[in-house]
């Protein structure tokens, strides 16, 4: 009797953990490697429940960083999110293997206007598709601003940056610029009335490195994703940041309940927009799992609620009837059509500009 | 020899092979190579077209270097940082190593483990501690101005001396040790005799222990000043943008430019730079054995 007790007991036993094994052998993985701040924060927990693929979530903060890692190849990543101009020569340069269409369901929901657009970058849609797009506007805390600037400071013009007698005084709390030449010099350039995708080296050795130069003593801090954290802290009180970077900001410090507000404005010059783009390495080793989050990464109901938490505006033409009516009438997130004529995107720099324009940046960095 | 004795011997071998030859080669074959867009980012040396195999070196690497100032104002600049940095180590780290190896046997190793304990904590959460301690609203400046004694907060983060901070705060262990060491094998009958000769405490510290300790003030000082050469993450994360070292420029090259081959030149141009208080180093490690 005990015997046979014992039997069943180690039989079940064996059983048992032949399961747990066998479980264990066939968990299906993806590993994802996003923006920091850019996802809601249940998207990978409810993606992971309802499919039970296990998913590795990593982060950078630039473009760079990610491109240094898949020109290496063997990145060891199934999904990435380039931005729109940096996947353009990534595509050239085969890093990016072809979606599979039939196995996104969803795709149509996609805003086809924009897809249009996008096929500049990505013939026929064929590498990517649109994860978030936003712009790189000012970010500043009212309050702070008011006590250096008084009350008719030019909250929504480029002069806050550019103009010395602004900045000089906003220097003293507390100044942060995107550590990235790539988003900042075609700004200067545009505030200069040049072509902000300019090839010529001497716009950029020229008027924006004085322009810059002459800005360089007040910034406190070239970075490109502390910044959100300090104006949510109030330890800086300007930044030039990513749009929704810049929000979130505000949202934390509200939530924080310190006393520090936090306001985004796409200055009346005119900003960068950009698209980050979601594709899969050609070298990913679980390309179906890839396909099946973006699919579930193109349901409305998802999609939106990810704008909802991480205040950047998506391409999902059925979301904008779910997302919170707040964010959808924010001028900052999604900017009106007359706001919109004014942004401009980044292209393509050959290799030569964009030397050019990092040694420019150095000079302009360590210049003090 | 024996078996053995070989293979013991092999050991450090095929570790600096494997961990540092290798890599280097690596490094080196890149150096002379030419930036691409593609899968790896640069050219290929060894080329097989017509039959012909063509080994193409590119040199433009290592004169782009001296084309732009640059280059040679961040190696400068580096040195001039990890020089300072190991020399104000040297000043902190030389009174606490006196210290424990004047202490009581019992006391001796809670006071070892006091300066070792900390290098249990990640590196990088150690240094991004230094944020809070140092930052605007940070906890000196909140204190000092709880004190009264400032009303504007010091801005002490992202400046040339929190670098310093960081530097001497995080290889200070590394002067301490080998100078503790040489400082408990230090003879103490030398110093009776020079008391006993009417020297006055202060000079026989100045004539008879500081000489005797030079070996642990060489050892420790490069043990600091190589590494702190080539840092980076020190002063990416408590430095100011002005804050000019070969680490930033390195990182500069590989990721905004993208120019693997450059970056890789740099890279060299910096061993070839460390080798020489390397080599210097192991000179006199030798000599010292030998004696």
């Amino acid at each position: 009797m005990l015997s046979k007790k014992l039997t069943t007991s180690l039989t079940s036993l064996a059983l048992a953990t032949g399961l747990i094994s066998g479980a264990v052998n066939a968990q299906e993985e993806l590993n994802l490697y996003n923006w920091s701040d850019y996802i809601a924060e249940d998207t990978i927990a409810n993606f992971e429940a309802e499919t039970g693929i296990k998913v590795t979530y990593d982060v950078f903060d630039s473009n760079d960083v990610l491109e240094a890692k898949l020109l290496s190849g063997n990145s060891g990543y199934d999904l990435v999110v380039p931005s729109s101009s940096f996947l353009g020569r990534q595509i050239k340069a085969g890093v990016f293997q072809t979606l599979d269409k039939s196995k996104l369901s969803n795709y149509s929901h996609l805003d086809s206007e924009l897809m249009g657009r996008l096929t500049t970058v990505d013939p026929d849609n064929a590498h990517s598709i649109p994860y978030l797009w936003g712009t790189t506007g000012i970010g500043y805390n009212p309050a702070m601003v008011a006590v250096v600037l008084g009350d008719d400071a030019p909250l929504d013009s480029w002069d806050m940056l550019f103009k010395e007698e602004n900045i000089s005084k906003l220097a003293s709390c507390g100044v942060s610029l995107l550590d990235a030449s790539d988003e900042v010099l075609p700004v200067v350039l545009n505030y200069l009335d040049l072509d902000p995708n300019s090839l010529n080296h001497d716009d950029y050795k020229g008027p924006v490195a004085d322009l810059m130069k002459a800005v360089r003593p007040h910034v406190t801090k070239f970075h490109s994703s502390n910044y959100i954290n300090e104006l949510a802290n109030g330890d800086i009180c300007f930044a030039v940041g990513w749009s929704g970077d810049i929000l979130m900001a505000g949202d934390r410090a509200a939530e924080a309940d310190n006393g520090v507000a936090v306001e985004y404005v796409i200055p009346k010059e005119g900003a960068p927009m950009w698209f980050d783009m979601l594709a899969i390495p050609a070298d990913a080793a679980n390309v179906d799992n890839a396909h099946k989050f973006l699919n579930y990464l193109l349901r409305p109901e998802v999609i939106a609620e990810i704008t909802d938490y991480v205040w950047y505006a998506n391409a999902n033409a059925s979301a904008s009837a779910i997302i919170d009516a707040d964010i959808l009438a924010h001028p900052g997130i999604y900017p009106s059509e007359e706001a919109k004529a004014n942004l401009f995107t980044f292209e393509v720099m050959p290799p030569k500009v964009t030397r050019t324009m990092n040694r420019v940046w150095t000079d302009i960095r360590s210049s003090n | 020899m024996s078996w053995g004795r070989r293979s013991v011997i092999g050991v450090p071998y095929l570790w600096l092979t494997l961990f540092f030859f290798v890599p280097f080669v690596i490094v080196f074959k890149i150096s002379f190579s030419e930036m691409d867009y593609a899968i790896p980012p640069y050219t290929n040396l060894l080329t097989w077209a017509d039959e012909q195999l063509t080994l193409s070196l590119n040199f433009g690497n290592y004169t782009y270097l001296f084309t732009d100032d640059l280059y040679i104002r961040a190696y400068l600049s580096s040195i001039r940082i990890a020089g300072i940095a190991t020399i104000i180590c040297l000043l902190v780290a030389y009174p606490i190593a006196y210290v424990i190896a004047r202490a009581p046997a019992a006391t001796r190793n809670a006071l070892l483990m006091l300066v070792i304990l900390p290098s249990w904590t990640s590196f990088l959460i150690r240094i991004y501690a230094w944020v809070g301690i140092l930052k605007n609203n940070g906890l000196i400046n909140n204190f000092l101005m709880w004190l009264g004694i400032i009303d504007q907060p010091i801005a002490m983060l992202n400046t040339e001396f929190a670098v310093y901070v960081g530097i001497v705060y995080a290889y200070l262990p590394f002067m301490v040790l080998p100078l503790y060491t040489n400082l408990m094998k230090l003879d103490n009958s030398l110093l009776e005799a020079a008391a006993d000769l009417g020297a006055p405490p202060w000079k026989v510290f100045m004539s008879v222990t500081l000489p005797l300790s030079k070996a642990g003030m060489i050892a420790g000082s490069m043990l600091v000043f190589i590494p702190s050469v080539g840092e980076f993450i020190i002063p990416d994360m408590l430095g100011g943008a002005e804050t000019l070292m070969i680490g930033k420029v390195l990182w500069q090259e590989f990721f905004n430019n993208r120019d693997w081959p450059v970056a890789s030149a740099v890279a060299i141009v910096m061993l070839l730079l460390l080798l020489l208080p390397i080599s210097l180093f192991h000179r006199y490690q030798t000599r010292e054995l030998e004696s």
